[in-house]
């Protein structure tokens, strides 16, 4: 292990970065990670492209894909942000479910859609809020706490809805759901909007930065006089507040608020997607690029899944294998690389 | 000691013949070579980062050597991993044993050798006579019962555990890393009878420590390291202390620093009165241009109080004040606003951020000077960066290294940027050199001293005797969470400093009270 020094003092006299090769050069600029995601994304590809020719390359069905993970996309990022800080949320599904049922309920009494949708976000970045305060204050793992949470926001939603789904009849609402600008459709244009926020925040802020140092070594990050549980709070609270907005991009694509919503593993594929791009559950690694590159790769799956007919159970089946697999990959290369 | 005589004629247990190991850059260990014969106690010297440990690590099969070659029982040998020394009956005592601290002492002493009743339960009774008959060897079968929970024994205890432990699978040859270094006397000495009795069965034992008492105490043969190379061996009755130190050192100590006399400023850091759960009632203070140091043997409470001034441990009582202004000291965040810096004793699970890299850890504590809204600037992130680089010569490829890639010196360099980046008034460095090669050290030491030269007040923790004498203006020496001395340098001598330190001057009335 020590030698890596000497390693690499002669990597750097050997070759000049100039001189490497156009592709090897893509590469570093991507990470080797995202590489191999990359390729993983255009095997499956290839693969349901073969099985299905005639369905799965038609425009129709690329605007299928991305309507299905713009949900995802939003709470996987999240999710990074939250696992790189250290953490995990487990709740966002209840959250999300939350937010629907908010959304739902304020355009029934409001009639206004921004004042519905500002208030479902808020409710959710309150719930986070609420998270992140029973983990910093309460010193309570942060996997047990959200899994807490994630029955009683549950509760609760099923609480206030009455147990009951809600129809929405908001035309904003509705083509925020499914209208399209610049031929592209809007709930495309939030996950990439939410993406591009998220990137800069992690790559070129003090701010992702302190995230990092805090996820990678927490009392390193003390000693050099980082508020860490500011920071913790902060982070659930805004995994709360992305929860909300991927329920509110359901709640206009479906039209209604559902307590049920997000519940059938919403937040399964989130963390996978995130592990699928790098992020260490150990913390201090991870990247947006990555977690959207595994938002790529889970929404390809799941389309060529329905594509092939595979049936729902198995389907159920492969994702959990995907998440531990995903982990196990993870954790074989760290050994590797250190 | 009537095994001396004829230790030359007996045959021995493990030959190092020219052995050589290179980390990276440093050249750990150049052309060793050494025996070590049955029932010899032999001691290996040397200052921190000689190659004692990297010699151990060799024998004890974690590392393999680049050159050279090990021969035991007549045969050469290559040690690919413990499993293999350990057949040979070569076992390493560390100075903090490996034990499972919810298990018993007898699950731990036996685990792998458990024997069953009808091929299935655990035979408690078995486990429990073969336990007891273990503790009666070394005088313990009334001390301990065999169900005690391990982690609820003393360091002195633990280590006699894994001593058990290596015995009980047939061990030829012993070697007990720094093992005194957590041991009250009492404790040692109780050490130093199960090690003379191991020696009468004819085990061979290597024995590494620092504190030369001991040495002159127990071994039969001294080995002295320096800068990697075997640079004597003597036997213990023909050498002095003196001597043995001056090998080791291989040069009159104070070279290695700049001497020059500092003219001191305004108090910067003033301490009063502190106590936390481990230190007691802790008053001094330190001037601009002074480097202060705190002696004491480990588990004195150095870092215990380094914590304390830094936030980062709760103070029950007292205050700190910076430059004449009281702290409010909730976290180290606020040490660090008052303009206090600390550099851990443990630079890799206290001070660097691994997965990152030499810029994004040098500027880990100055946001401000590096971003503009939250926003970092590539240019001015390099710029502060590469400065530091550059004025403490770390040795890196980039600015875009990662941290966890460079060697020890370099990562402390690292370390100490990311505080000359903040530039604090106040800067505290628990054992700055540790596990560092020699040349980085002199550059640390000579850093140390621009520092204080700029009017920096330096708090210096070190286990390093030599280090700290040459190095500081006063020395603070402390025992039991206090400090009971307050000496000029010129008061201070190394065995004045280790008398004090072992708790011998309290009837003295050696303690200088400092306002």
């Amino acid at each position: 292990m020590t030698d890596a020094p000497a390693d690499a003092v002669a990597k750097s006299a050997g070759t000049a970065p100039q001189s490497r090769p156009v592709l090897v050069r893509a590469i570093q600029a991507l990470g080797t990670h995202n590489f191999s995601l990359l390729i993983a994304l255009a095997i499956l590809i290839a693969i349901f492209g073969a099985l299905r020719p005639d369905v799965f390359f038609l425009p129709r069905n690329i605007s299928n894909i991305g309507q299905a993970i713009a949900i995802l996309g939003v709470l996987a990022t999240a999710q990074t942000i939250v696992i790189v800080s250290g953490g995990l949320d487990i709740s966002v599904g209840s959250i999300l479910g939350m937010s629907t049922v908010c959304i739902a309920l304020a355009v029934e009494t409001t009639g206004s859609t921004t004042l519905a949708i500002l208030f479902g976000i808020a409710v959710s970045a309150v719930m986070g809020l609420v998270n992140g305060l029973i983990i910093t204050l309460g010193r309570v793992n942060a996997v047990i706490a959200t899994l807490g949470t994630m029955a009683a926001f549950r509760g609760v939603a099923f609480i206030i809805s009455n147990g009951q789904s809600i129809s929405i009849f908001d035309p904003a609402l509705r083509f925020i759901g499914d209208g399209k600008i610049l031929g592209i459709p809007v709930t495309i244009e939030v996950l990439m909007l939410v993406i591009a926020v998220f990137f800069v925040l992690m790559r070129y802020t003090v701010t992702g930065r302190n995230i990092y140092a805090i996820g990678g070594n927490p009392l390193v990050a003390r000693l050099a006089g980082l508020p860490i549980r500011t920071y913790q709070i902060g982070i659930y609270a805004l995994s709360g507040a992305a929860a909300g907005l991927a329920g509110m991009l359901l709640a206009a694509r479906t039209g209604s608020g559902q307590p049920l919503s997000g519940s059938q593993g919403a937040e399964l594929e989130a963390i996978t997607a995130a592990v699928l791009g790098g992020c260490a559950l150990t913390g201090g690694k991870g990247t947006i690029l990555g977690g959207l590159l595994g938002v790529l790769i889970i929404g390809v799956l799941n389309n060529g899944m329905i594509l092939t007919s595979v049936p729902t159970f198995y389907q159920m089946v492969a994702k959990g294998v995907l998440l531990i697999a995903a982990v196990v990959i993870a954790e074989h290369q760290a050994r590797r690389f250190g | 000691m009537s095994s001396l005589e004829n230790a030359e004629d007996r045959a021995p247990v493990l030959s190092v013949r020219g052995v050589s190991k290179r980390f990276g850059v440093v050249q750990a260990l150049d052309d060793v070579s050494l025996e070590v014969r049955h029932g010899e106690v032999l001691a290996l010297v040397g200052e921190n980062g000689a190659g004692k440990s990297t010699l151990v690590r060799i024998i004890e099969g974690v590392h393999q050597p680049d050159q050279g070659m090990l021969e035991a029982g007549g045969a050469p040998r290559a040690f690919r991993s413990p499993a293999d020394a350990h057949a040979l009956g070569i076992r390493v005592i560390h100075q903090e044993p490996d034990i499972i601290p919810d298990l018993s002492i007898a699950e731990n002493l036996f685990l792998g050798d458990f024997r069953r009743v009808r091929g299935l339960f655990l035979d408690r009774r078995d486990l429990a006579r073969r336990t007891r008959a273990m503790l009666a060897a070394f005088g313990l079968q009334d001390e301990l019962s065999p169900w005690t929970r391990a982690g609820a024994l003393g360091p002195a205890y633990r280590q006699l555990m894994e001593i058990m432990r290596a015995l009980r699978s047939g061990v030829r040859l012993l070697a007990l890393d720094e093992p005194t270094s957590s041991l009250t006397e009492d404790e040692t000495r109780r050490l130093f009878d199960v090690v003379e009795q191991l020696r009468r069965d004819g085990v061979a034992i290597v024995y590494i420590s620092h504190r030369m008492h001991e040495v002159m105490a127990i071994a039969d043969r001294v080995a002295v390291l320096r800068d990697g190379r075997l640079v004597a061996t003597r036997m213990t009755h023909e050498v002095g202390e003196a001597e043995i130190v001056q090998l080791m050192v291989g040069r009159p100590i104070t070279e290695l620093f700049d001497p020059s006399a500092r003219s001191l400023g305004p108090v910067l850091l003033s301490v009063s009165g502190v106590t936390t759960r481990r230190v007691h009632d802790i008053s001094f203070h330190v001037r601009a241009g002074e480097v202060v140091g705190l002696a004491g043997l480990v588990g004195a409470g150095r870092s215990e109080l380094a914590e304390a001034i830094f936030g980062h441990d709760r103070a029950i009582a007292g205050s700190v004040a910076v430059a004449g202004k009281a702290v409010r000291l909730r976290s180290p965040a606020d040490a660090i606003a008052a303009g206090i810096g600390f550099a851990p004793e443990d630079r890799k699970s206290q001070a660097l951020l691994l997965l990152r890299s030499v810029k994004d850890n040098i500027t880990l504590c100055v946001p401000d000077l590096i971003s503009r809204f939250d926003f970092i600037s590539g240019e001015d992130e390099r710029s502060v960066a590469g400065a530091l680089v550059e004025r403490l010569r770390v040795r890196t490829p980039s600015l875009d290294q990662l941290v966890s890639k460079l060697s020890g010196g370099n990562q402390q360099k690292v370390v100490l940027g990311r505080w000359l980046a903040r530039r604090p008034k106040v800067l505290i460095l628990d054992e700055p050199t540790r596990g560092i090669d020699v040349g980085a050290k002199a550059e640390i030491y000579r850093l140390i001293a621009e520092l204080a030269a700029e009017g920096m007040a330096l708090l210096v923790i070190s286990s390093e005797m030599p280090e700290l004498l040459g190095l500081c203006d006063r020395l603070l020496v402390m025992t039991g969470g206090r400090i009971v001395a307050d000496l000029a340098r010129a008061e201070a001598s190394e065995e004045r400093i280790l008398d004090l330190a072992m708790g011998n001057n309290l009837l003295r009335g050696e303690r200088t009270m400092v306002a």
